[in-house]
């Protein structure tokens, strides 16, 4: 099939940016949505133009480097999907395909579709763990687990810090990658001890990051490619609510 | 010229000597430590964040050292372990099965066709309990039984079931334990993470590894680092076959620029060929992926029986399709290792009994699997991987059998280890994929997570005291020659790169790289194959050099240069790969010669001959590299002709 491409095109962080139209042809269906762009950037460099700058690594869906709007949304048009594992077979022949990158405040770009993601980790590095040197672990088998408990918690691990609940959202929030950590660990017994100092300390971080706040949109959960529900940021409210009116976490609380 | 010439045999391996089961805790007790106040003192460069990158990084800053991390990504989340599906191996026993660690070694040592070091593994034996232990203390949301505990299951070249697992996606959440261990020291201070820079040199000084040479991959910037040790956890090598399963930024260019400094590399040319992975679709394939090997506990692997019969696999009868893993290994059926499944297929697609497009492709089919368990319990196991299937090939697995091909996964080899994971370099070690150490010619299924946790949790921050108690070392600063060389080696390298500009992409290169590799140097080898590919190797090097274009400058984000960069080093690599191959005249795991096999197609090993570790140490770009060899001494495991019928 043959396409029209209109990519965001910015050199870098200082530029103002602009979309550019590439005509791509004889795509074939089997082909994954990146690597039509990769056949874009090998002519692109033969004709000793720029080739187009995109974040990808995997390219099986699981480390969450690839992302971009494609057409509007994030990953493009099919549910549970990430871009790397978008297949052409979703778009037609003579299509015109809109592809730009992440856009919020806390993603700043660094190139064409490349932006800098790093506020996620500072998310985590702010309470996203439990505390738990190296060596100092029980028996696996001491502490047992409700499966109901440890199957809730695995769907909300599931998150691959992409970044597209961001990107899909009117306020730019990043409430639901908070909230999925948030939900994974205060699911589980080993969560417990930090389980409201966590929550303070991460959407404390987040708010400090840039991201805006949560109004219950639900883009978030749509766009999300591993399909992290959007009741784990009722949790998260729920867990912030206990941490800020009972003070919890301080001891005899 | 001479391909090669040989050098003295590595006489000291450090491996404690006494009673196996005793060794790790002797090796532990007699190392030198290091006293609290002295480790804050001291810094440690970890390059890589994977399972065993992040896991180290975050021990070691624990233990109270300064670490320094890098990772090529945009976050140390994504290394490529996270993408490993099936799960990890331990000798728990929580069945009640007949495991132990005895077995779990012993199966270890046999999977890897007996050319693994036996006091490594079995200490790959004994951690393996205490990962789970600190897996589950962390919050990683393993797979349970409504009972609370833990579900295991079982994985090929086990007759037990020792694999645990979260979904399809075990990697994923053992990785985020350990990236989260470490993003808390992140938060601590005590680690300094370095996301999206690249190493592209290591700084030795008076003999120790003292630092790297990086480049910063947004800003281009050039920068020398220091420490008192260096660690590797770069992974594997898989990528100088261009397709394969690893992400698209796997490189060799850390392990490869050390071994240009002095690190032996061991057993270059055991690479992973996995039996089960999408079959390539078409001309415009960037990478192959992988359905996991936890698929073949349920799914029946099958041809026609007929050359070219090309029906819907739906109308071919019972009696006209060759189940041939159960046919031909009736004890372990589907779930034979990873080698003998995936040269059994393509044994059946050489016989022109292959399905789909090119005949390159085989069935595997849970039919049965849904009848037996219902379409429910087999979404609840597999769910995940059927919807990856689905997404990439178009066809619903629940209704038409999948269609499987092997492909390049994981490479066994890499840079040579003493029992200490350090390098010929003293203060460079190497752990995970990175390093030769573990798995012999064959990994198991489930046994890369084990060893990337082993050695970056538990191994790592031990031996690393034993070597650091001898510091801290002297100061080294930008100004010492050796680091201005490396500096300046790195500078040349990139300006070279980019002054070709040529007429091909990088890419065009890599893919014809990767065509040369796997056509000689693949699943089946031969010495006329290998001879062929060192001579191409060397004449599309020599092309790269002149015909590459690299467009853009060194100054920010240009991915074709970082592309370039590694390509060049994978040019080197798939070179000494093929001379390896060549050298070892025998079959063992992965390395399959044409010319060494039984009569009924099963590798043929030669114990007389090579049963040992071949450490290639570097001489000069063009000239042969000299093969030093570790002699193998099995007292535990008697190597046998490795059977799985």
């Amino acid at each position: 099939m043959n396409l029209t491409l209109r990519i965001w095109r910015q050199s870098g962080p200082e530029d103002k940016g602009r979309m550019v139209t590439y005509q791509v042809d004889d795509v074939s269906p089997d082909m994954s949505f990146l690597e039509m762009l990769d056949v874009l950037n090998e002519r692109l460099i033969l004709a000793g133009e720029d080739p187009v700058a995109f974040d990808h690594d995997c390219r099986e869906g699981i480390c969450g480097m690839c992302g971009m709007m494609i057409n509007g949304q994030a990953h493009g048009p099919q549910r549970g999907t990430t871009a790397c594992q978008l297949h052409m077979r979703q778009f037609s022949d003579g299509d015109t395909i809109d592809i730009e990158p992440w856009r919020a405040r806390a993603f700043p770009v660094i190139k064409d579709l490349v932006v800098n993601r790093g506020a996620f980790d500072t998310i985590i590095a702010a309470g996203g763990y439990i505390t738990a040197p190296t060596g100092s672990a029980p028996e696996a088998h001491s502490v047992p687990v409700a499966k109901a408990n440890a199957d809730a918690a695995f769907e909300a691990a599931a998150c691959i810090g992409c970044g597209a609940c961001v990107a899909a959202c009117p306020n730019g929030s990043g409430m639901l990658f908070t909230a999925a950590k948030v939900t994974q660990l205060s699911l589980l017994p080993q969560g417990q001890p930090e389980r409201y100092t966590r929550v303070i300390g991460m959407v404390d971080a987040h708010d400090e990051a840039g991201f805006g706040g949560c109004t219950n949109a639900g883009e978030c959960t749509v766009a999300c490619p591993k399909g992290i529900p959007l009741n784990t940021i009722g949790r998260l409210n729920r867990d912030y609510l206990t941490a800020t009116t009972k003070a919890a976490g301080k001891p005899g609380s | 010229m001479e391909l090669f010439t040989e050098g003295d045999p590595i006489a000291d391996t450090r491996a404690p000597d006494g009673p196996i089961e005793t060794r790790w805790e002797r090796r532990r007790f007699e190392a030198k430590l290091v006293n609290p106040a002295n480790r804050r003192k001291m810094t440690v460069i970890v390059v890589g964040t994977g399972l065993a990158g992040g896991s180290a990084a975050a021990t070691l800053a624990e233990q109270g050292y300064q670490v320094k991390s890098y990772c090529y990504q945009d976050s140390p989340r994504r290394a490529h372990s996270i993408a490993a599906q099936g799960g990890i191996n331990a000798a728990k026993n929580y069945r009640n099965d007949g495991d132990s660690v005895h077995r779990l070694f012993y199966d270890t040592v046999k999977g890897g066709d007996f050319r693994s070091r036996e006091s490594n593994v079995h200490r790959l034996a004994e951690v393996s309990v205490n990962i789970i232990d600190q897996c589950v203390a962390q919050g990683v949301p393993f797979a349970r039984e409504y009972g609370g505990l833990l579900d295991t299951r079982s994985f090929g070249g086990a007759q037990v079931q020792r694999t645990f697992y979260a979904r399809g996606q075990t990697g994923q959440q053992l990785l985020l334990g350990a990236y989260q261990a470490l993003e808390r020291q992140i938060g601590l201070g005590n680690v300094e993470m370095n996301a999206r820079h690249e190493m592209l040199e290591l700084i030795v000084v008076d003999g120790r590894a003292r630092g790297i040479v990086v480049r910063d991959l947004v800003t281009g910037e050039v920068t020398t680092e220091f420490a008192d040790a260096v660690v590797l956890a770069s992974g594997g090598y898989g990528n100088v076959f261009y397709l394969s399963t690893n992400a698209k930024g796997c490189n060799v260019t850390a392990t490869w620029r050390a071994h240009r400094k002095g690190a032996y590399f061991a057993n270059p040319c055991y690479t992973q060929i996995h039996p089960t992975c999408i079959p390539v679709s078409g001309d415009h394939q960037s990478k192959l992926t992988l359905m996991s090997e936890s698929l073949r506990n349920d799914g029946r692997v099958w041809v026609p029986k007929a050359k070219g019969d090309d029906r819907n696999p739906k109308d071919i009868p019972e009696d006209e399709r060759d189940y041939y893993l159960e046919r031909i290994y009736p004890s372990f059926g589907n779930l034979v290792p990873r080698d003998i499944a995936s040269r059994a297929a393509k044994a059946v697609c050489d016989q022109g009994r292959g399905v789909g497009p090119g005949g390159l492709g085989v069935y595997l089919d849970f039919a049965d699997a849904i009848g037996r368990l219902g379409r429910k319990a087999v979404e609840a196991k597999y769910g995940n991987l059927f919807e990856m299937y689905e997404r990439i090939t178009g066809e619903d697995p629940y209704e038409v059998p999948m269609r499987i091909y092997p492909a390049v996964h994981y490479t066994m080899g890499g840079l040579w280890v003493d029992y200490d994971l350090q390098s010929t370099i003293p203060g460079l070690f190497v752990i995970g994929e990175a390093n030769f150490s573990d798995h012999g010619a064959n990994r198991l299924g489930a046994s890369a997570l084990m060893q990337g946790l082993a050695d970056g949790y538990f191994v790592l921050p031990n031996t690393i005291a034993n070597y650091l108690a001898g510091g801290p070392f002297e100061k080294v600063d930008a100004g010492h020659p050796a680091v201005v060389e490396a500096r300046r080696d790195v500078e040349d390298r990139i300006q070279r790169l980019l002054a070709v500009n040529g007429d091909r992409t990088v890419d065009s290169f890599h893919r014809e790289l990767g065509q040369i590799m796997w056509d000689h140097c693949g699943m089946e080898r031969s010495e006329a194959g290998l001879r062929k590919a060192i001579d191409e190797i060397r004449a599309l090097r020599e092309q790269f050099w002149q015909r590459v274009r690299v467009l853009g400058d060194g100054e920010g984000l240009n991915q074709s240069l970082e592309k370039a960069g590694r390509v060049a080093d994978f040019f080197e690599l798939a070179e000494l790969m093929c001379i390896d191959a060549l050298h070892r005249e025998e079959s063992c795991g992965g390395h399959f010669r044409a010319e060494y096999q039984t009569e009924d197609g099963e590798a043929q090993r030669d114990d007389e001959r090579f049963s040992y570790v071949a450490a290639w140490e570097f001489t000069a770009t063009g000239q042969p590299s000299v093969l030093h060899k570790e002699d193998l001494k099995f007292e535990y495991v008697h190597p046998t002709q490795r059977s799985y019928k």
